[in-house]
This record gives C-alpha cells, sequence and structure tokens, in this order.
C-alpha cells in the first residue's frame, strides 16, 4: 500500500512522460454524447492509421469537455507543443488530420476548433471558445483532460489529496462542518443542504452503515450524472469515500440504472483501480478508516431514483417508494442507517475539502444566515439541448442568468427562429417563457418561477413548439414511469394525459382546464413519492405562462404553431408486462 | 426433453451464480439471466427464486416490474427509438412512424422476419445529439428516418 506522497509522486511521473514526452498524445471524447456522434468509429479509425502509418504514440479516451455540439471531439498534443482540438471529425477525416497534423507538422486543417496553450497566433484559443470560456469546472475538472479508466492520471491532477487531508488531518465532524459551511445543497433536485444531511447519518449507530449514491438518472434532457461517470469516477469515488468517513459509515453503494454501459464499465474500472491501490478496503492511507464500495444495477425505472425506491431496488425489489418514518437515516438499505446523494453533489466534495468552504461558498449565489436564505453556491452543471445551436453539458457559476445561458454559451436557437419555450429540471420540473430569461440559476428562484434547477436540464424550443404537445409528451413519461404503488399518482397520471391528449386532438372542452386542476393538485397533495407530488408542475407552470396555446386548442380547435404531432405515439402502459398471464400449474 | 430441460436449468444456475459483484438479488440475477438470453426464460423464474430463496410468486413480481425486462426471444436486432422530449422536439415522432411503417409494425414489437425488435426508448441520454436512436447499443445521434432506413436496410436487404 502507497502513503500519498509516494502516490503523487508516481502519479506526477507517468502524467511527465505523457505531457513532456516525445511522443505524440492523442485524446478522443468517447463519452455518451461522442458515443451518438461516433466517437467508436474515430478511435478505432486513429488505432488503424497510427498502426498503419507506424507512428508511436499514446491514446486515450476521455470524457466530454461540455461542448458537444463538437464531438467527436478529436484532441492531439505534439511533443512539447500545446493541444490541438480538431471538432466534430469524422472516421474519413482521421487520416488526413493525421497526415497533415502528426507527419507532416502542418497546422492547417478545416476541423481545427481551437488550440490551448500557445502554438500558432493565426488560431483561435479554445479558452475564447463561449462554450469553454463560461465554464467554471469544479465537478468536470478533469472531463475531457484525464482518462477515465486511468487513476494515476487522476492522481496527478490533484486527485486524492482531499481523502488523505481528511483521513489523517480532520475529523468527522470537521469534515461535515466545512461542507455545512461550503453551503454545498443536494444536487439532485430537492437542494437540502448536504452537510445537515450527513449530519442525520452519524447520529445513528450500527455495524453497517451506507452511502448510497444515485446515478438513476432517467430524466429525459439531463445527462449530467452520465457524464462525470464517463468523465471522472474517480472524483465521484473519492467524494463517496470521504462521505463515508464524515458520516462513519462502512459501505458505499453506486446505484446506476442497467444497459447505461458507458458510466457502469467506468466507474467498475474506477472502483477495480481505487482497490488494487488500497485507496479502498482496509486502513485507507494508514488512517484505520476502512470503507468498502460496489455498484448496484437497477431495471428500468425512473421511480428507483427516489431514495426509498432506490433502496428497494438495491434489495432486488420492485422499485416503489416506502411509507416514512423511518426514514433512510434510521433504516434505510437492508435496514441499516443509510443517506443517499446524487453524483453532483458527491463530485463537489473533494474540492471542497481541498480548498475549504470559503473557497466554495464564494463561488455562484452566497448564502445569508442571518435572513435565513441558504443561497445557491458552487455551480450547476447544465444540460442544453433541444433547438440550441450550441448543446452541452456545461459546468457554470450558479447565479448565471438563463439569458447567458441561452444565449453566450448556447448561441440562441438553432432554427434562428424566436424563442419561445425551456423547459427544465426534467418531466417534473416545470416550463418557463421567453420573459422569464432573466432569472438566475439559483434554486429558490427557479423554484418561485415555477420551474426548478432540477437536474439541471434545460430544453430549448423555438417558436415553433406546441406547448400543449409538449406538455402532453411530459405527462406522457410521467404516465409511463408511475410505479402503481399509490393510487393518486397511478390512476391520476393516466387521466391527465388523457386530457392532455383530448386537447391535442382538439376534442376537449372547458370542463378539461378545471378537471385536469382538480385531478393534478389532488395528486400533489395525496401521492406518496415525489413523482406524484411533482406531476402536475409542469402543466401548471405550462398553464401559467402559455395560456393562450391551451385556450386555442380547447376553444379555437387550432394549434397555433401547426405543430402538433399525429398520430399520437407513445407507450401506454405503466408497467407494460404486469398483466401477463402467468400459468401457475396444478398446485 | 427432461435432459434437456435439466441441461437448460444448470445453464440458467451458472449465470446466476457467477455473478461478479458482491450483492446478488432477485433483480440482479434477473438482470444477468437477460443479459445472456436476452430474455427470462419461464424456467429462470423457477431457478432464481429457489437460488435466492424467493418464491416463484415474487420472483414474478420483480420481473413483470421493470418493462426492460422481456418473457419472449427478441429480434435479432433490437432498434430503439428516443421519445424523451428534446428528441420530440427534434422529430422523434415522425421518425417513430416512418420506421413502424418500414417495419411494418404498430408499436413496439418484433417485425415477422424476426429481424427486429422495436422498443420506444423514454431518454437514451445523449440528448445534445437529438434524435438519438441505438442499434444494438450503438447510440447513432443527429439521425434522420432516411439514414435510419439505410441501416436497417443494410442489417436485412429484404425489408
Amino acid at each position: 500500500m502507497l502513503n500519498y506522497t509516494d502516490l503523487k509522486e508516481l502519479a506526477d511521473d507517468k502524467w511527465l512522460e505523457l505531457d513532456s514526452g516525445d511522443k505524440p498524445w492523442i485524446r478522443i471524447g468517447t463519452a455518451i454524447c461522442g458515443k451518438a456522434a461516433g466517437a467508436d468509429q474515430v478511435f478505432n479509425e486513429i488505432h488503424s492509421v497510427l498502426n498503419e502509418l507506424k507512428i508511436d504514440s499514446h491514446v486515450d479516451e476521455v470524457g466530454c469537455m461540455g461542448i458537444c455540439f463538437a464531438e467527436p471531439l478529436l484532441d492531439i498534443k505534439l511533443p512539447n507543443k500545446g493541444r490541438v482540438f480538431f471538432k466534430n471529425v469524422s472516421s474519413k477525416d482521421v487520416s488526413s488530420i493525421i497526415q497533415s497534423f502528426i507527419v507532416n507538422k502542418t497546422i492547417e486543417h478545416p476541423s481545427i476548433l481551437g488550440v490551448v496553450d500557445e502554438i500558432d497566433e493565426n488560431l483561435p484559443s479554445l479558452n475564447d471558445l463561449p462554450g469553454i470560456r463560461y465554464q467554471k469546472k469544479i465537478a468536470l475538472s478533469n472531463a475531457g483532460n484525464i482518462s477515465p479508466y486511468n487513476l494515476y492520471q487522476y492522481v496527478s491532477q490533484g486527485g486524492y489529496l482531499a481523502l488523505n487531508k481528511a483521513l489523517n488531518g480532520m475529523s468527522q465532524e470537521e469534515v461535515i462542518k466545512e461542507i455545512s459551511e461550503s453551503g454545498l445543497r443536494g444536487r439532485g433536485g430537492a437542494a437540502f443542504p448536504t452537510g445537515f444531511k450527513w449530519s442525520f447519518l452519524v447520529k445513528s449507530s450500527s455495524s453497517a452503515k451506507y452511502i448510497l449514491c444515485n446515478c438513476e438518472e432517467g430524466d429525459p434532457g439531463a445527462y449530467n450524472d452520465k457524464g462525470i461517470l464517463e468523465s471522472d469516477p474517480f472524483k465521484l469515488l473519492e467524494g463517496l469515500t470521504i462521505a463515508g468517513y464524515a458520516t462513519g459509515a462502512t459501505n458505499g453503494i453506486v446505484f446506476i440504472r442497467h444497459g447505461h454501459d458507458g458510466p457502469i464499465d467506468r466507474m467498475e474500472n474506477a472502483i477495480k483501480k481505487a482497490y488494487e491501490l488500497g485507496l479502498l478496503g482496509n486502513n485507507i492511507f494508514e488512517s484505520g478508516f476502512s470503507f468498502d464500495v460496489e455498484i448496484s444495477l437497477t431495471g428500468e425505472s425512473y421511480v428507483a431514483g427516489e431514495e426509498s425506491a432506490l433502496m428497494e431496488s438495491i434489495e432486488g425489489k420492485r422499485s416503489q417508494p416506502r411509507f416514512r418514518p423511518p426514514f433512510p437515516a434510521q433504516f434505510g438499505v437492508w435496514g441499516k442507517p443509510s443517506n443517499i446523494n446524487n453524483v453532483k453533489t458527491l463530485t463537489y466534495v473533494p474540492d471542497i475539502i481541498s480548498n475549504g468552504s470559503d473557497w466554495f461558498s464564494n463561488i455562484g449565489v452566497k448564502g445569508d444566515k442571518e435572513k435565513k436564505i441558504p443561497g445557491s453556491t458552487g455551480t450547476a452543471i447544465i444540460c442544453l439541448s433541444g433547438n440550441i445551436k450550441f448543446p452541452g453539458l456545461y459546468e457554470v457559476p450558479m447565479g448565471l442568468s438563463l439569458r447567458e445561458v441561452i444565449y453566450e454559451i448556447g448561441g440562441g436557437t438553432a432554427s434562428g427562429k424566436k424563442l419561445k419555450v425551456l423547459q427544465t429540471g426534467g418531466p417534473l420540473g416545470g416550463v418557463l417563457d421567453s420573459d422569464s430569461l432573466d432569472i438566475h440559476l439559483d434554486f429558490d428562484e427557479m423554484k418561485k418561477a415555477g420551474a426548478i434547477l432540477g437536474s439541471g436540464g434545460i430544453i430549448v424550443g423555438d417558436q415553433d413548439t406546441c406547448i400543449v404537445d409538449l406538455t402532453r409528451v411530459l405527462v406522457a413519461f410521467c404516465q409511463y414511469e408511475s410505479c402503481g404503488k399509490c393510487f393518486p399518482c397511478r390512476l391520476g397520471m393516466e387521466h391527465i394525459l388523457e386530457i392532455t391528449e383530448r386537447m391535442v386532438k382538439f376534442e376537449s372542452s372547458s370542463k378539461d382546464l378545471e378537471l385536469i386542476k382538480n385531478v393534478g393538485e389532488n395528486m400533489e397533495k395525496a401521492s406518496l413519492c415525489g413523482h406524484g407530488q411533482l406531476g402536475y408542475g409542469p402543466i401548471r407552470s405550462a398553464l401559467k405562462y402559455f395560456e393562450s396555446d391551451f385556450n386555442a386548442h380547447i376553444f379555437d380547435k387550432k394549434c397555433p404553431t401547426g405543430s402538433c404531432v399525429q398520430p399520437i405515439i407513445s407507450p401506454k402502459n405503466t408497467r407494460p408486462y404486469a398483466t401477463r398471464e402467468i400459468e401457475t400449474g396444478g398446485n | 426433453m427432461q435432459v434437456d430441460t435439466d441441461r437448460f436449468r444448470d445453464e440458467i444456475n451458472h449465470i446466476v451464480s457467477s455473478q461478479t459483484r458482491p450483492t446478488i438479488t432477485v433483480l440482479s440475477s434477473l438482470l444477468a439471466t437477460q443479459d445472456e438470453f436476452g430474455y427470462i426464460p419461464d424456467l429462470a423464474i423457477e431457478v432464481i427464486a429457489e437460488y435466492t430463496n424467493h418464491t416463484i410468486n415474487e420472483v414474478w413480481g420483480v420481473a413483470s416490474f421493470y418493462p426492460n425486462f422481456r418473457f419472449t426471444k427478441p429480434g435479432e436486432n433490437i432498434l430503439e427509438i428516443c421519445w424523451g422530449p428534446t428528441c420530440h422536439l427534434a422529430g422523434a415522432a415522425k421518425i417513430l412512424n416512418d420506421i413502424q411503417n418500414a417495419l411494418g409494425l404498430k408499436g413496439e414489437g418484433e417485425t415477422d422476419s424476426g429481424k427486429f425488435t422495436l422498443k420506444y426508448n423514454t431518454c437514451l441520454g445523449a440528448c445534445s445529439q437529438a434524435p438519438v436512436i441505438s442499434i444494438n447499443h450503438d447510440f447513432i445521434g443527429n439521425t434522420t428516418s432516411e439514414d435510419i432506413l439505410k441501416i436497417l436496410l443494410k442489417i436485412d436487404p429484404k425489408l
């Protein structure tokens, strides 16, 4: 087992060899956004061209730098030179890029996006791009820079400094105090103060205690948790381990949906590497602290991301929420005290411990203790998608206005037409109109406007977007994903879906407006978990900001944008196989 | 026949008992079984119940809850089309309609040829590249009905 100093020295040597060695270093983004743009084919082509030309080089798969619109993004660093980035590379481009840039050393190619570290003053600097310039990277500081498969690269960039500092220099209480004072609030949607949440678990005494990391990211429009796991799973693992130490937990579980192969593979590898180097298991950094981490997979179920349903799923059951009390901190997974944190929340932890709570609380929107304003400190990790010129995964300081996010970073709508709607915070979030652009990325300000920041997804629609149709899709998702345990959600979702479908088909009457409000508000009051409680949110905010769209469908029997999609295609049954007849045989 | 059943039982038993993650549950065993066969054979329900010390009803309860589990053999190729809001705004409904027509399907399911299974996906998670589909777990983003049809024709020229 290595102590931290030896580990860092070893990692620095390895990094120096990569960064200042005599071989080209090629990095290609193969996170989910890269893969969907064809990065796997590019990766294979790089290998075959390098073999063919007999070029000795180092090739790493990396995560997402945030500028998804430029994927597949290829990054080549020649010895003693800066990094050159090539955008939207197809496998056809690989040969010409390698030939002209690595073999002939000419920095001239139509695919060049920008450079890092001055190598040619005629080329744009990558850091001047709005998609990079506006970012303030904490959780994703290593994304695109290090290989998510290589723990040494993580350590060389400052990784595991925080765990060592916590284990060998801070008491449990001091760690929790640091997190509390940083103002860190949970990034899963509820924005609960993290330090306070951890303190619940400290008070529970038990031979086994669990820290659960929730990466059941089923929110359409959000992929930032998956982005972290694919770009830098080590930072999450370090944060999870620190959380384990602070709360006196014995085990950590990373909870991911089956089928998300990229995040699962990279997390699994990170855990394996951490065990090999003694960063998990017994007596970490010779501090006497022991901690085990494993991955738990769930089937397709959005509600599995709800904290008590998540624990049911880990136990191998149907992911349906539990009644509370008892709360997880007393009776969690396997009946043991548990604490559930979102991926993003835990990924901030190492930097808060390394740099101190003041550093973190000075980023974003500061709170005010006396006025009881919690503030929104740190960064927001935004997934910008839909009708937007530069879609991406951007980590920006809290407090930025939506206008800055949409226009400065996102470049406005892709169609060039007028912006009409923002859908934020996932399908249980809400919608905002173009007059709401001066709202800031701030948990409380967004909530007040009727649209939560939630998981960080922002979906943009232009003037041709039919709000009623968009609302129908959101409701269809919520109906499909209702777990069926409590009837207000199970029947209510079905009911409000029927109403929105009637509206889209111009078969609705004014009574429906009353009915949808009635059903929705009852769901809010009577549902067991957030799924049903928040399910009316999107409709309420859509009615608030776009009443005229609804009126046109109901009273004038026409769609103002003409874009209502017909025929309606979406899966109907909540749980499609639940009604399968099973032959029970003779006895 | 009995010999075949016994051999199949052994095979499933092997899959369930050789899971590498430390915690083995009904759900993890079902996932491992479907990874291997592409579906959950009825016999697996029995084997998993026995192995995890649950009743057959309890195992069915879990298997029938998660929509990713299926109980009949899938088509040779699995085509998933995302209908999440981002993909919807990018024209997913048209893609779904076009592809369903091309495959001769009226919803999710298998083609008569057995070559394809069509599934709707609530979100494939590559929203920045919408509209997104996946064919046998390979993601394809920024796509169109025409592009997808070309790929499907490559897999099955008789389509």
